[in-house]
């Protein structure tokens, strides 16, 4: 076999674009940090000098205080709201995703659902979660159902535009190699789907845990929206901002590990 | 004894015959009556005016698009028939790689096409590996296209297009996207290909000097409607080198089709 020999031209730039230095990559970090800090301590100055009674606003380190004493309550409704939140995150995705295959399979589908899915999307989350609740009942159903509601909408619209975003030329591609439409469907349709899905997966990751929680204002004895709500009525200000403090880490715990799996799956 | 009837051999036929074929775009006629045989195992360039029906003549030949008119026969066979039988390759203008796989997956692609469905797939004589090495981008197999330069990945779809042994090869506009100099490297490449592998190869382009380096004929198409204005036979010493676009007879050829072409 004879191998065309080539000067090999363009090897010369080389894809390994040099990471950021250390000293750079240490102010990405302590830019936002020291500000987060900074603001933190004028809080805390801010409600000593104004002398700001506690039951209005707390000060970060009553709020500290109440986050380590009050610990063993705030896990105790932590669990529900996390296993609502990935519940809810699971089925609402699944649906979107598999009622997107359904509509770039079939116009139909598509012409009969994509109105209805519409009109729901357009009912606002804080309206219809009564109603799921008198559905449902007062138990996890209600608030998982919620959380998958709220998720369904820009999984869907995403994923449809996911698997349409393969080129005409790709298609064609496939048509030369006489491929079938599973073929098509899962060595091209599928993964350029994927960094669709994955945008549409970040905005559920943190929107999930909204809906769990609100599900849980309507009605649930446990689950950080109880707490919420318990900790106003009570006058609990420093519970409070613990409360809403864990109820933004969870999202953000949700949200990094889906922006970690994008980082895996998604290489190009 | 009495003869036996042989089956016509493949060589009795052309590579691509076209019989009066046309090619429709609702009101539009994109090719008219076009009748043409390509020889097996020769390289024609294609040229003409842009939209004069250059990409959909290709088109037409891969069953992409049906003839509304008249036949186009590969190897004696439908395209259709040609198509499932894996004998025909296209290499577009953009690689069109899948950018999730890598470079040696690419190339396997058109393995895996059918392989559960029992298709028989014609495997070549080279292994995608070996093709990749035939290309020049050994050692890159594991890249993904967006860490290949645009010229790197033209060379992945060449290989890609070869690795089912292709009897026809349709090119359109492969190098459009390259600077000169890399042009100049994959058109010497693409002659060796071809000299090695014997198969009839189609080789659109916009570039005159590239159409008489590459081509044995050059089909010279016109518009509105698309027909063909002339089959030029370029009678050039072969192998050939870079070297011959100085001669006075490689521009000679250029200055006649240039002409043509300013006709068009
Ligand atoms: N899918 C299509 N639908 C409608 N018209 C088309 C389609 N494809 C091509 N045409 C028309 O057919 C004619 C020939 O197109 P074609 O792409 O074959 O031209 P071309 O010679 O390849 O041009 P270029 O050099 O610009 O690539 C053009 O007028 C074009 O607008
Ligand atoms: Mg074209």
């Amino acid at each position: 076999m004879a191998t065309v020999d080539l000067p090999l031209d363009e090897e010369a730039q080389e894809h390994n674009s040099s990471f950021p230095l250390f000293s750079e990559r240490f102010m990405k970090v302590a830019i936002p940090v020291g500000t987060a800090v900074a603001l933190i301590a004028i809080w805390q100055l801010g409600v000593r000098i104004f002398e700001v009674p506690t039951y209005i606003a707390p000060a970060p380190s009553d709020v500290a205080a109440e986050f380590y004493g009050e610990f063993p309550l705030l896990m105790r409704n932590f669990w529900p709201t996390l296993y609502e939140s990935i519940t809810g995150f699971v089925v609402g995705n699944l649906a979107a995703i598999l009622i997107a295959i359904a509509f770039v399979h079939s116009k139909g589908v598509e012409k009969a659902f994509f109105p209805i899915a519409v009109f729901i999307n357009t009912i606002p989350i804080l309206a219809i979660a009564p109603i799921l609740v008198l559905i449902f009942g007062a138990g996890m159903t209600a608030k998982v159902v919620i959380a998958a509601l709220i998720c369904f909408f820009p999984t869907l619209v995403n994923m449809v535009r996911g698997l349409q975003a393969v080129t005409p030329q790709t298609l064609e591609l496939a048509r030369i190699l006489s491929a079938s439409k599973s073929e098509i469907f899962w060595k091209m349709r599928l993964p350029s789907s994927l960094p669709f899905l994955f945008s549409a997966l970040k905005i559920a990751a943190t929107t999930c845990v909204i809906g769990a929680i609100v599900g849980e204002w309507i009605g649930a004895d446990l689950g950080l929206g109880a707490l919420i709500i318990d900790s106003t009525f009570n006058f609990r200000a420093p519970l409070l901002y613990a409360t809403v403090f864990l109820s933004s880490g969870l999202s953000v715990f949700l949200f990094t590990t889906v922006s970690v799996i994008e980082k895996l799956v998604v290489r190009w | 004894m009495a003869a036996l009837q042989t089956p016509a051999a493949e060589s009795d036929f052309a590579a691509a015959s076209l019989q009066g074929a046309s090619v429709r775009f609702g009101e539009l006629t994109a090719l008219s009556n076009i009748t043409l045989d390509i020889p097996v195992g020769e390289f024609w360039t294609i040229l003409g005016p842009s939209g004069c029906g250059k990409s959909t003549m290709l088109r037409l030949v891969s069953d992409l698009i049906p003839a509304a008119a008249g036949s186009a026969v590969i190897f004696g066979k439908s395209t259709e028939e040609a198509r499932l039988a894996r004998e025909i390759a296209f290499v577009f203008q953009d690689a069109t790689l899948l950018p999730w796989r890598t470079a040696l997956s690419n190339v396997e692609l058109p393995l895996e096409i059918g392989r559960k469905r029992g298709v028989t797939i014609p495997a070549g004589d080279r292994t995608p590996m070996e093709l990749l090495e035939m290309v020049g981008l050994k050692g890159r197999e594991n890249a993904l296209p967006h860490e290949l330069s645009g010229g790197m990945r033209q060379r992945v779809a060449i290989a890609r297009a070869l690795v089912c042994q292709p009897k026809l090869l349709l090119m359109d506009e492969p190098f459009g996207a390259l600077d000169e100099m890399k042009r100049d490297l994959l058109n010497m490449q693409l002659l060796e290909i071809w000299r090695e592998t014997g198969t009839t190869i189609l080789f659109v382009t916009h570039s005159i000097s590239e159409a008489v380096f590459l081509g044995q004929k050059v089909l010279m198409l016109q518009a509105h409607p698309g027909r063909i204005k002339q089959i030029v036979d370029i009678d050039l010493p072969s192998p050939r080198e870079i070297k011959i676009r100085e001669t006075p007879r490689f521009n000679k050829y250029c200055s006649e089709l240039r002409a043509l072409l300013e006709e068009c």
